[in-house]
């Protein structure tokens, strides 16, 4: 066999690769598409519930200890007697904060609404497995990492935050309300990775070929992931917490958003989840920071020069340091550190679709 | 959150840590952390004055000293930081939007020409180079002081923690976060001396805080007392530090930084020396000695571009293979060179930067005498790399009649032509498929020595003392040569020919930049200090066993975090499943009996370290 001939070879089996992968992120949209009306329908299930939890909770008395809800008495039955195995642990809300039961999630305590957020939930499963597909793939037609231009980042980007809620769930954390938010979110940046963003496989200009891209990039877009995972608890905890306060003062909120965020955590629980969320991958997305400073040092030999996309990670970075520093600062708890989680995020979104598409800088030759 | 009362009030001198309505618990719950403490703002700080001119001057002192230390206390509390780092933030936002001085100065010049009005407001206001202004250094060197002014107190607090003990039990320790209880028929001491172990082993710091001192007789206001998850504080000050350390060795790495271009054709050198620079520039505080002496040859450049599909003509491998000896007299080592691969030599760098063709031109004078022989770089005007520039033979030339003169030509070069007639003299390809240099020539004086300084790659066509070589009929003598091919000059001035070895250039970025080991190393501690600041908890626990009036053992175990985490219940559960197995629970007692009723609260003295 020729050189050539070896090469046309090599050459359509990528593009066979290619196609494959594209016909995958199709199929996966496809499965998104109906998790999505699975999770539609856990939610409509649900709003037949009419369980007032937090209504009932800020209402009556709620000052004394609040009750229970560590880890139950483990007792054991050994021959008609109990015996107490290990003492009863009693958790109690630091003092001032509201006590307000978590809500049980989309499906209101409804069977049915139970049963399509289970439906959605392997649904998801399915969707996630075949999208992993298609980037691997695709990273197998390019004969690289998938992460050269917007196209490969985006279809990761969905990849990986659902990979991530997925893994929350699998470590039975009560995160499935995050589902619909999620779900949607993926179709509409899916929508917009093959109709906008899409680029033919291709290589890699020289610039960009370096180990240090693949820590850089992989590690940022895992970051953005779980970043948005975080920013989605601060937008719920925003809407829970005034929803709860007014409550508390006597208010009545509307239908549609009770019957909504009834079925929601606590905002205490809510913040409480954003923060951990955002406060894990913090120093992460520091070393992000820092492996992309190594790779220009060695791609362009300054590790720091200000290029925009420097700049707006070096924000992105320093608004989450204020986030977490609001939350060590009297008067900046709750709300004001939320909403500065939010601005940190939208720095993190506008480095991510903005820098590439409105300014110029050396990072603009990837190719949108 | 927001809504409870100590959350939004900042002078009541509630220290930051505590979280809200928790000061019941008295000296258990301070010093978890160091945060700084929001202090109150008082009147005067003068106090009496007292008559008379010294009286009015210890007063001014006292009021001066008091404003300094409030300035001061103000500048290192955590609001300002949180302030400080708010300005940070958006003082680097214009930066990437407004075009740079450092990065990019023809961009400015246009943005100049294209905004009268906007241009000379921006460049007061220092936004052409944000990053060098004097209000951005003015919110990083404050935040920095900041941040200095509250390491130093913070690390003393730190270690006085670390040396003094964890605070004794409160007097309800059903108030704490988590709580558990069970009666027993082993005596407290027994309790206090098994949880001693239990924490201990759990590498909790632990000790039985005594009523009657340290080994004094027990008493039924005993409790254990243990703290554990120290190096959150740790992990925090170092991630502080090493901001610091990254500064500085950023501010030092520009201080005597050195950035230069030289352009290398194929076969030629380079040896680092401030006068073989095309360009240069340094920090401040450099000096010519700094130059890590070594030199570099130019063996072969490659350049390969994708050949089809929508993206033709886009690179795909550079390199440069060199072969380099450091010092006077270093053994010569080969080595490539290439994007993302630096050569690196001690401080410095070697980075290709750019590419472009070097033609070889013969210059023969009327006799047929070869004046001129040499590769000379032409620069790329756009991605296919059609390519401008000048040959200047300055001297060894005379013309038909004898007279020294100087030749120049200017040269535009394709090294792939759309073909005669295809309307286009610019490239259509990056690789060297179809090359064809375009030339026009002059003679006389290049005025080179003028004395005004002169772009080598261009040729002074206004100069009066130049003339353009014509024809017998007055027609501009110019050609379109293919390698190989010469041009004739007119009235027997002599020939240039465009040679079949079309060289290579590959221009170089010589980086010398000294703190970057220190700048990695601060990066590296200031991830391992943030990860043991966010993902270590620092938590106490206390153990109290009371005998009851019934001669039955209440064992009261509690757990207080600095912010609340299912962790510390599960903790706990395990803590007090530990301790239970040695001193199980009683099966007879009634299980519903509510814990606090006949718990005995202890003395006051209790809480007392
Ligand atoms: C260069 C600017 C700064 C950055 C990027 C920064 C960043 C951070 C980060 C990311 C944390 C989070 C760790 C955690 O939540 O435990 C933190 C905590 C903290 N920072 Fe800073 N900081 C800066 C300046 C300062 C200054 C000037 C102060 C002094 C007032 C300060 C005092 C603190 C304190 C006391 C904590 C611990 C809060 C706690 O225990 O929760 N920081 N900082």
């Amino acid at each position: 066999m020729t050189l050539a001939a070896a090469n046309a070879l090599a050459a359509a089996t990528n593009e066979n690769l290619a196609s494959i992968s594209n016909t995958l992120i199709y199929s996966a949209m496809a499965v998104y598409t109906l998790a999505f009306f699975a999770y539609i329908t856990e939610w409509l299930f649900g709003s037949r519930s009419k369980v007032a939890r937090t209504a009932a909770a800020l209402t009556a008395d709620s000052g004394g200890a609040a009750g229970a809800k560590g880890p139950a008495v483990t007792v054991k039955s050994a021959g008609g007697t109990t015996v107490l195995e290990r003492p009863e642990v009693v958790v109690r809300s630091s003092a001032g904060a509201r006590d307000v039961p978590d809500g049980p999630g989309a499906h209101g305590g409804d069977e049915q609404g139970d049963l399509y957020g289970r439906v959605a939930v392997s649904l998801s499963v399915l969707a996630f497995v075949i999208q992993v597909g298609g980037v691997i793939a695709r990273a197998a037609s390019v004969q690289r990492a998938p992460w050269g231009n917007m196209y490969e980042f985006n279809i990761t980007f969905s990849a990986t935050a659902v990979g991530v809620y997925l893994l929350l769930l699998a470590l039975k954390k009560n995160v499935r309300w995050l589902g619909l938010f999620l779900t949607t979110t993926v179709l509409l940046d899916l929508g917009l990775a093959v109709t906008v963003l899409y680029t033919a496989s291709d290589q890699l200009v020289p610039a960009l070929q370096s180990y240090w891209l693949i820590i850089h990039v992989s590690t940022a877009i895992f970051c953005g992931a779980v970043f948005y995972v975080g920013a989605v608890g601060t937008l719920l905890y925003l809407f829970k917490d005034s929803y709860e306060s007014k409550l508390a003062s006597g208010g009545k909120p509307g239908r549609f958003a009770t019957s909504v965020l009834e079925r929601l955590p606590a905002s205490a629980s809510l913040d409480k989840f954003s923060y951990r969320v955002n406060a894990a991958v913090f120093p992460l997305w520091t070393f992000t920071i820092i492996a992309g400073a190594i790779w220009a040092e060695s791609a362009w030999g300054r590790y720091w020069g200000w290029d925009p996309k420097e700049t707006w990670a070096f924000i992105t970075w320093v608004a989450y340091a204020c986030y977490l520093h609001a939350r060590s600062t009297a008067g900046w708890k709750g709300r004001k550190a939320a909403y500065i989680a939010l601005i940190a995020f939208g720095c993190w979104l506008f480095n991510y679709y903005g820098v590439n598409l409105f300014v110029t800088g050396k990072h603009s030759y990837a190719g949108v | 959150m927001s809504k409870t009362p100590t959350g939004s009030t900042t002078t009541d001198g509630t220290p930051a840590v505590v979280p809200p309505g928790e000061e019941e618990l008295g000296t258990a719950g301070s010093q978890l952390s160091t945060a700084p403490a929001e202090t109150a703002v008082p009147g005067s700080f003068g106090g009496n004055r007292a008559p008379g001119l010294t009286g009015w001057l210890t007063w001014t002192g006292r009021e001066i000293l008091g404003w300094v230390r409030w300035f001061w206390r103000q500048l290192t509390s955590m609001r300002v930081a949180l302030l400080l780092l708010f300005l940070l933030s958006l003082g680097v936002v214009p930066g990437s939007l407004i075009p740079q001085d450092g990065t990019d100065a023809m961009k400015v010049e246009a943005f100049k020409q294209a905004h009268r009005t906007l241009g000379p407001v921006y460049d007061r206001l220092g936004l052409f180079h944000v990053y060098s202004s004097v209000w951005f250094s003015a919110i990083y060197i404050l935040l920095f002081v900041s941040l200095i002014g509250c390491i130093v107190p913070r690390t003393w607090q730190f270690v006085g923690q670390l040396r003094g003990r964890p605070p004794g039990a409160p007097k309800r320790l059903t108030r704490l976060p988590a709580y558990a209880t069970w009666r027993t028929a082993a005596p407290p001491e027994e309790v206090h001396e098994t949880a001693l172990k239990v924490l201990k082993q759990r590498r909790f710091r632990a000790l039985l805080h005594s009523l009657n001192g340290v080994g004094g007789a027990p008493t039924a206001g005993d409790a254990v007392a243990a703290e554990k998850g120290y190096l959150r504080e740790a992990g925090n000050l170092v991630f502080h530090i090493a901001l610091i350390v990254m500064l500085v060795a950023f501010a030092w790495g520009q201080l005597y930084k050195t950035e230069g271009n030289k352009l290398v054709v194929e076969g030629d050198g380079f040896a680092n020396t401030l006068i073989q620079y095309d360009d240069f520039k340094s920090g401040n505080l450099f000096n010519d000695d700094d130059l890590v002496p070594f030199s570099f040859t130019l063996k072969k450049f490659t350049g390969t571009y994708e050949r089809t599909g929508p993206q033709k003509g886009t690179a795909r491998v550079f390199k440069a293979d060199v072969t380099y000896s450091v010092g006077a007299h270093g053994k010569d080592r080969k080595a490539t060179i290439s994007p993302n691969h630096p050569l690196a030599v001690d401080d410095a760098r070697v980075y290709l930067v750019s590419h472009g063709y070097a033609p070889t031109v013969t210059v023969r004078d009327g006799k047929g005498d070869v004046v001129y022989r040499q590769a000379v770089p032409l620069l790329p005007v756009d991605a296919n790399i059609t390519s401008q520039g000048a040959i200047k033979v300055l001297d060894g030339y005379r013309n038909a009649k004898g007279e020294t003169e100087q030749l120049g030509f200017s040269a535009f070069f394709v090294p792939t032509f759309a073909g005669a007639g295809k309307g286009t003299m610019f490239s259509q390809f990056p690789a060297l498929d179809f090359p064809v240099l375009a030339l026009t020539g002059f003679h006389g004086d290049l005025g080179v020595d003028s004395g005004l300084p002169q772009n080598v790659y261009q040729l002074d066509t206004k100069n009066p003392k130049l003339q353009q070589f014509k024809d017998a009929k007055g027609n501009i003598v110019a050609a379109r040569l293919l390698p190989g091919e010469t041009m004739t000059l007119p009235n027997g001035a002599g020939s240039i020919t465009f040679d079949k070895d079309i060289k290579e250039w590959a221009g170089f970025q010589i980086v010398q930049q000294p703190g970057t080991g220190w700048a990695l190393t601060g990066a590296i501690a200031a991830i391992a200090g943030l990860a043991g600041s966010l993902f270590i908890q620092r938590r106490r626990v206390w153990v109290r066993a009371v005998r009851g009036a019934d001669g039955v053992t209440v064992v009261e175990m509690a757990g207080l975090g600095r912010s609340e985490s299912a962790k510390l219940p599960e903790e706990l559960g395990d803590l007090a499943a530990l301790v239970h197995d040695k001193a199980p629970a009683q099966t007879d007692a009634d299980p519903d009996r509510e814990p606090d009723a006949d718990t005995p609260v202890p003395a006051e003295g209790a809480e007392k370290k």
